[in-house]
């Protein structure tokens, strides 16, 4: 079980903490929203909940709760450019279909 | 595929923060709604997959309520507890409604409440009855809570029958973005807002009602020209027309059932002559033949005939000639008849709009509008078509008002009037900007206060003043005042729905209709008063200047006349003031004259003919 981010995402993560000014790492999970059922959460961490896992992956440490790992298992944590816009993308080998514009998905 | 951005904990933003919004065509016989997916618009169907909601409303003796479908099919049994056609009730008083098939009776302030079997209804609860059942659809559809709608309305709905649709939304549960006009709605849904400016004609031809309306395009805003029609002429008389024709080929129609068969064959007919081009028309006991598209043309040619006559006022009232039309939009089911379209093409000389179902186009060009209107999609798409809730208007001497800006003028707007000043070497002018229907300043909001300074030392009423009331698209307003002569000018800029709610604007408008004959009696008199003081000033003045050219006695009857004039200017008789203003012009009028002999001395002396060439 393992969540990865590529160095152009980890660059990013680091930056942005560093201009936040404070935090443990990067919290990635689901939470079930959405019409597709499923919606990710991308967040700064302030610190390791009780039941997190904990991967560190180009010195940014990514946290995960257990409940969502079951679903993000195998993601990759990826940062882009589409036209005008940038973001984190995630690669989740495990998503099935997303809705029309992306914002949710179902495994 | 969607890209993320890093949240602060707990503030992941949920998907689909869009919000849901729909458009609604609140029909006089069907009612649909239609909502913006994925960039494109669809009506919404019911769970049985129908798309049109009849307008139709059942009350039951338990209290309960039936709506659409089942309603329509209760219509026979139950006539007077299935209310239909609504629409044609909204806003309206007791009094203007003529023949009804309801028992109606009138409220306290003279509005129509229907009497049912489970109580008096008024219009607007019935209306708000269609518009539930719509919203209940489209939150089942959408799986949430609607943001907010878009109703359209017909264009020449006045004021108290939109504020019925309103509040027909409010009573059952909807925000109201906007209520949209139909013909406009049309427009926007084949995205002719996009387009140059120009003329659109809108030919909408339901069930039982046939409008026409001239719009014009300008800047992204529509406005509507004309509008004209035939309240009683629709579809359903091309089914007369057919089943009259069969009666004169033997069908006999000996009861109420068996003329519902026949009209429901025609309207059965005609909706297939629309791709087929000869029909088997089977009823069976009753009547047995074939109709051609030819034979159905020359039917129901006379009610397209009169179709053709509004739109040729219509025309003729805004001064503007066919070939001047961009384009034609076609609205209506009964505009589906292939004949229909081919007379409306010729009578235009240009093919009409017609790829979009004219049933549905309606509600998808207000879905579109609500969809822009929630905030889901770019400001730089915003159609704006709101008007003024209230007027827009300036003080003059006295306390009075002048509405410079009507209310409903649509926004954006610009208007101006010249002013002057109203002392003789006057060189500012305050300008104080208020708000409201009524006559004296004091009953109006106050909006905004400037000064206008710099103007040139002149007699009172020779300055010339531009005022320009300017309200932007987003319903700001601007005021400039601009002296004509040196080019001095002020400006300000106000929100005038700043604060209001609609209560208030209803309060606002109400007060107007209620205190509007003690206004105008006030008005009379100030105005009175405001003429006295003009006549005081002027006269006091020329005695203060040319007192030498007073003959024996006069000076006397002028002040005799001055005091009688002050005295009246005391009471509160508007009569009596006009009378000593006319009794002071008269006692003044010989020196009057002889002073602009004088002037006129004074300015040609030492001059050569020449330079008054």
């Amino acid at each position: 079980m393992a969540v990865t981010l590529t160095e152009g995402a980890a660059h990013h993560v680091r930056k942005s903490l560093e201009t936040r000014g404070h935090g443990a790492g990067l919290r990635l999970g689901v939470r079930t929203s959405g019409c597709s059922g499923m919606a990710y959460v991308l967040e700064y961490a302030d610190q390791v909940e009780p039941g997190d896992q904990v991967f560190a992956r180009h010195g940014i440490k990514v946290l995960v709760d257990a409940k969502s790992l079951v679903y993000l298992d195998g993601t990759e944590l990826d940062y882009t450019r589409e036209g005008l816009n940038e973001g984190f993308r995630f690669n989740n080998p495990k998503q099935k279909e997303t809705c029309g514009c992306g914002e949710s998905f179902s495994v | 595929m969607a890209l993320w951005q890093i949240s602060e904990p707990g503030q992941s933003p949920s998907p689909h923060a869009r919000r849901l919004a729909a458009g609604i065509d609140l029909g006089t016989t069907n009612s649909l709604i239609a909502t913006v997916r994925d960039g494109s618009a669809e009506v919404l169907p019911d769970t049985a997959g129908r798309r049109l909601l009849p307008s139709v409303v059942r009350y039951r003796d338990d209290g309960s309520t039936v709506v659409g479908h089942e309603a329509l099919a209760s219509e026979v049994e139950d006539p007077l507890n299935t209310i239909a056609s609504v629409k044609r009730l909204m806003g309206r008083g007791r009094a203007e409604i003529g023949e009804s098939p309801y028992r109606l009776a009138a409220n306290a302030e003279g509005t129509v409440r229907i009497e049912t079997v489970a109580g008096d209804k008024t219009p607007v609860e019935v209306s708000a009855e269609i518009l539930r059942n719509l919203g209940a659809r489209a939150q089942a559809a959408l799986g949430g809570e609607l943001a907010g709608v878009v109703i359209t309305v017909p264009a020449y709905f006045d004021e108290p029958q939109r504020q019925a649709t309103k509040d027909a939304a409010r009573i059952a549960g909807l925000t109201v973005l906007r209520l949209l006009n139909e013909p406009t709605a049309a427009a926007v849904a084949y995205g002719l807002d996009r387009n140059p400016e120009g003329l659109y004609c809108v030919y909408d031809l339901g069930g039982g009602t046939f409008d026409v309306s001239l719009l014009r395009l300008s800047q992204g805003v529509f406005e509507v020209l004309a509008t004209g029609g035939d309240a009683l002429l629709g579809g359903d008389d091309m089914d007369t027309a057919l089943v009259a024709h069969w009666e004169r080929q033997g069908a006999r129609v000996d009861s109420p059932t068996t003329a519902r068969r026949l009209l429901r064959a025609a309207r059965q007919t005609r909706e297939r002559l629309t791709e087929e081009s000869t029909v088997a028309v089977e009823v069976p006991g009753v009547f047995s033949g074939s109709l051609t598209r030819a034979e159905l043309a020359r039917i129901i040619d006379p009610l397209i005939d009169r179709t053709l006559v509004p739109c040729a006022r219509v025309l003729k009232d805004a001064g503007v000639r066919a070939e001047e039309i961009r384009d034609v939009v076609l609205v209506g089911g009964a505009t589906r008849t292939p004949r229909v379209r081919e007379r409306v093409e010729q009578f235009f000389g240009k093919t009409p709009l017609h790829d979009i179902d004219p049933d549905a186009v309606v509600a998808i060009g207000a879905a579109r509008q609500a969809d822009l209107l929630a905030g889901n999609a770019d400001a730089a798409d915003m159609l704006l078509l709101d008007v003024i809730p209230l007027s827009l208007g300036i003080e003059i001497m006295g306390g009075l008002v002048e509405k410079i800006i009507p209310r409903n003028a649509t926004i954006p707007s610009v208007r101006a009037q010249e002013f002057t000043t109203y002392k003789d070497g006057q060189t500012a002018l305050a300008i104080h900007v208020v708000q409201g229907e009524r006559e004296l300043v004091t009953d109006c909001r106050s909006l905004a206060r400037f000064t206008l300074r710099g103007i040139p030392p002149m007699a009172a009423g020779a300055a010339r003043i531009r005022v320009t009331f300017q309200v932007d698209a987003d319903g700001l307003l601007s005021v400039t005042a601009r002296e004509l002569t040196r080019g001095v000018e002020s400006e300000i800029a106000v929100k005038p729905s700043f604060g209001l709610s609609d209560a208030d604007i209803e309060r606002m408008l109400k007060d107007s209709i209620d205190h509007a004959a003690s206004d105008l009696a006030a008005r009379a008199l100030r105005e009175q008063q405001v003429e006295a003081d003009r006549m005081l000033e002027a006269v006091r003045s020329a005695l203060a200047q040319d007192a030498a050219l007073l003959v024996a006695g006069e000076g006397e009857r002028i002040a005799q006349r001055i005091q009688e004039l002050e005295t009246a200017r005391q009471g509160r008789d508007g009569d009596a003031i006009r009378a000593a203003v006319v009794a002071l012009d008269q006692a003044s009028r010989a020196f009057a004259a002889r002073r602009m002999d004088a002037g006129l001395r004074r300015a040609m002396t030492g001059r050569s003919v020449t330079e008054f060439r």
